[in-house]
């Protein structure tokens, strides 16, 4: 009874926005991936760094700067965010999750100090900002525009990401998070490494909270809150629709890394779907995520624990 | 890190190491370990359990400081270096075969890291072609039919197989010594003995200084040119050359008695 009373075209109206937020995120989801995948790392300084990474952007708009320069700002600033919580590790021997907490933390401080206060608005109108999302609703050379850039940006930072992660330095930043002893054993400064790598991640991070920012038109301090479990979302959707895909074939990292940036796309469509549907008041909907991510993240370990049963019966 | 002049591929001086010291769980690990290895050399080192054997590889190796003495490899001092800067002198191979590979690299991507020991990793491709050429040949001489595998991640090879990649990986870049740390207890009777065989063969052509810890004296006594045995973080026996061919495992049991007072009955060295 309750699917007559919705309408199928204010859903198909949502399609443009959540297409557009979720390649965006598909940014900061590839910042987790580095982290939690390539280097085993559960790192909460996302939570923070977004933010930070908004709040220069923003700020630095209104400053009159560039915003393309500001979102290179941006991504300076989550790298300093990544080095805070990789020297509160790997320097001074803090576990990496609660080094990550540490610095998240602070994060919220400094991002107070940067704006000024808790919201800072850059408009459309006043300036010429890379993304908007006004310009989704523009005319279609303007939507062309958008989504063609954001798709082709997204397609160039996995192109330059495959790279990286195939160059020496790309390799032992790998190695570090798959098996630590080799690396050592290998020579490779694992501290190091460690450091790099979430540098690297919060800057990805930082970006997206720049681009982001400049998308709503205004940077928030609470905007980055519950992002690692989107960007965790992104990575497992992506992994569990096309994992099977992408194992084995050539270039399989590239294609793994398009994968988290559509599975970011495909949980703010499902996202924007729940609230169409509107089984979900807007309140529960991290709730709803932290479900979803839960639920696939346990089940690898099911599986395994299953199949082990099975083996002993038989 | 400062330069010794020793004649020696490995020294190392009255080498003490303490566990959790000042605690209940307080073990002596070394106690004045005194070795000095000939260029060449090929030690094997048995003991019973908690000798000292894998300790003094990993003293060797830098996994943590020791209290007391120091270790000289090729006439560097490297008693002060962290693990990883040591490792431009050592190949290692570990017990455990997930240990010495990058499980979720492909067979390449790890020999093209272990031919970079020991040198800054900068932003140039991780595997050039050239290496591509030069690993496959080197597969081919596994005869394991890896040399058609190079892009297949390791974690899918078998425990036997990633141990042979793991023995190439160490002599990619000739060290200055090979530690092997019971790097056939993990396999089954058959693939250790070609694993051992292996080795072997790579030590020899390559010239290496190798040290071997081992639970099996029969292989102890088989391979290499010296043997020590440890025994409550001490080497308490060592012979070399044809004194060494001679040797009987019945011997170094006799040997072990005496200095165990027979609690070695009970040792799973026993059993091989």
């Amino acid at each position: 009874m309750i699917l007559l009373t919705l309408n199928p075209i204010s859903f198909f109206r949502a399609m443009p926005g959540a297409c557009a937020q979720g390649l965006l995120w598909g940014i900061m989801a590839l910042g987790v991936y580095i982290t939690f995948r390539l280097l085993d790392f559960a790192d909460l300084t996302v939570d923070g760094s977004l933010a930070t990474g908004a709040a220069v952007a923003v700020m630095l708009i209104r400053a009159g700067v560039n915003p393309w320069l500001s979102l290179l700002a941006a991504f300076v600033a989550g790298m300093l965010a990544g080095m805070v919580t990789g020297l509160l590790h790997t320097a001074l021997g803090i576990p990496g999750i609660l080094s990550s907490i540490l610095t998240q933390i602070s994060l919220y401080s400094i991002n107070l100090n940067i704006m000024g206060k808790s919201n800072q608005a850059v408009g459309v109108d006043k300036y010429k900002l890379v993304v908007s999302s006004r310009y989704i609703s523009g005319d279609s050379l303007t939507q062309i525009m958008f989504y063609g850039g954001t798709i082709l940006g997204c397609i160039v930072l996995v192109g330059v990401l495959y790279c990286y992660f195939g160059t020496e330095q790309g390799q032992a930043i790998r190695a570090t998070g798959c098996n630590m002893s080799m690396a050592k054993a290998q020579g490779i400064n694992t501290n190091f490494h460690t450091v790099l790598a979430l540098m690297i991640s919060n800057g990805l991070v930082g970006l997206c909270g720049g681009l982001y920012a400049q998308y709503q038109g205004a940077a928030d301090v609470n905007m980055g809150r519950g992002a690692i479990v989107i960007g965790l979302a992104a990575v497992i959707i992506g992994e569990v629709l096309f994992g099977k895909f992408c194992a084995g074939r050539k270039m399989a990292f590239a294609f793994t890394m398009i994968s988290v940036i559509v599975g970011a796309v495909v949980y703010y469509v499902v996202m924007a779907f729940v609230t169409w549907l509107k089984i979900l008041p807007s309140e529960d909907t991290k709730l709803f995520s932290a479900v979803v991510v839960a639920v696939f993240l346990s089940i690898p370990y099911l599986k395994e624990k299953y199949s082990k049963k099975g083996a002993a019966k038989s | 890190m400062s330069d010794v002049t020793t004649g020696y591929a490995l020294e190392l001086r009255n080498i003490h190491k303490t566990f959790n010291p000042g605690t209940i769980n307080e073990k002596v690990a070394l106690d004045g370990v005194n070795l000095q290895l000939e260029d060449g050399d090929f030690v094997t080192i048995i003991g019973g359990n908690g000798a000292g054997k894998s300790t003094t590889l990993n003293a060797i190796a830098g996994v943590w400081p020791v209290n007391q003495g120091s270790i000289i490899i090729g006439g560097t001092d490297v008693t002060s270096l962290p693990e990883h800067k040591r490792a431009r002198f050592l190949g290692r191979v570990f017990q455990d075969p997930m240990t010495g590979t990058a499980k979720t690299m492909s067979i390449e991507e790890n020999m093209a890291i272990a031919a970079r020991r020991g040198k800054s990793r900068k932003l140039k491709w991780g595997v050039t072609k050239e290496e591509k050429e030069r690993y496959k040949e080197m597969l081919k001489t596994l005869d394991l039919g890896l040399e058609d595998r190079l892009t297949t991640k390791v974690g899918l090879l078998s425990g036997g197989q990633r141990q042979a990649v793991t023995l190439l990986m160490a002599s990619l870049q000739k060290p200055n010594l090979l530690l092997l740390d019971e790097h056939t207890a993990a396999l089954d009777p058959k693939t250790a003995a070609k694993v051992l065989e292996l080795s072997d063969k790579i030590i020899e052509g390559n010239h290496l200084t190798a040290m071997m810890v081992t639970h099996n004296m029969k292989d102890a006594i088989h391979h290499g040119n010296r043997l020590i045995m440890m025994h409550e973080g001490r080497i308490i026996y060592d012979v070399r050359g044809e004194e060494k061919q001679k040797l009987h495992v019945s011997d170094l049991l006799t040997k072990f008695e005496e200095v165990s007072g027979g609690e070695f009955a009970n040792d799973r060295m026993m059993l091989s």
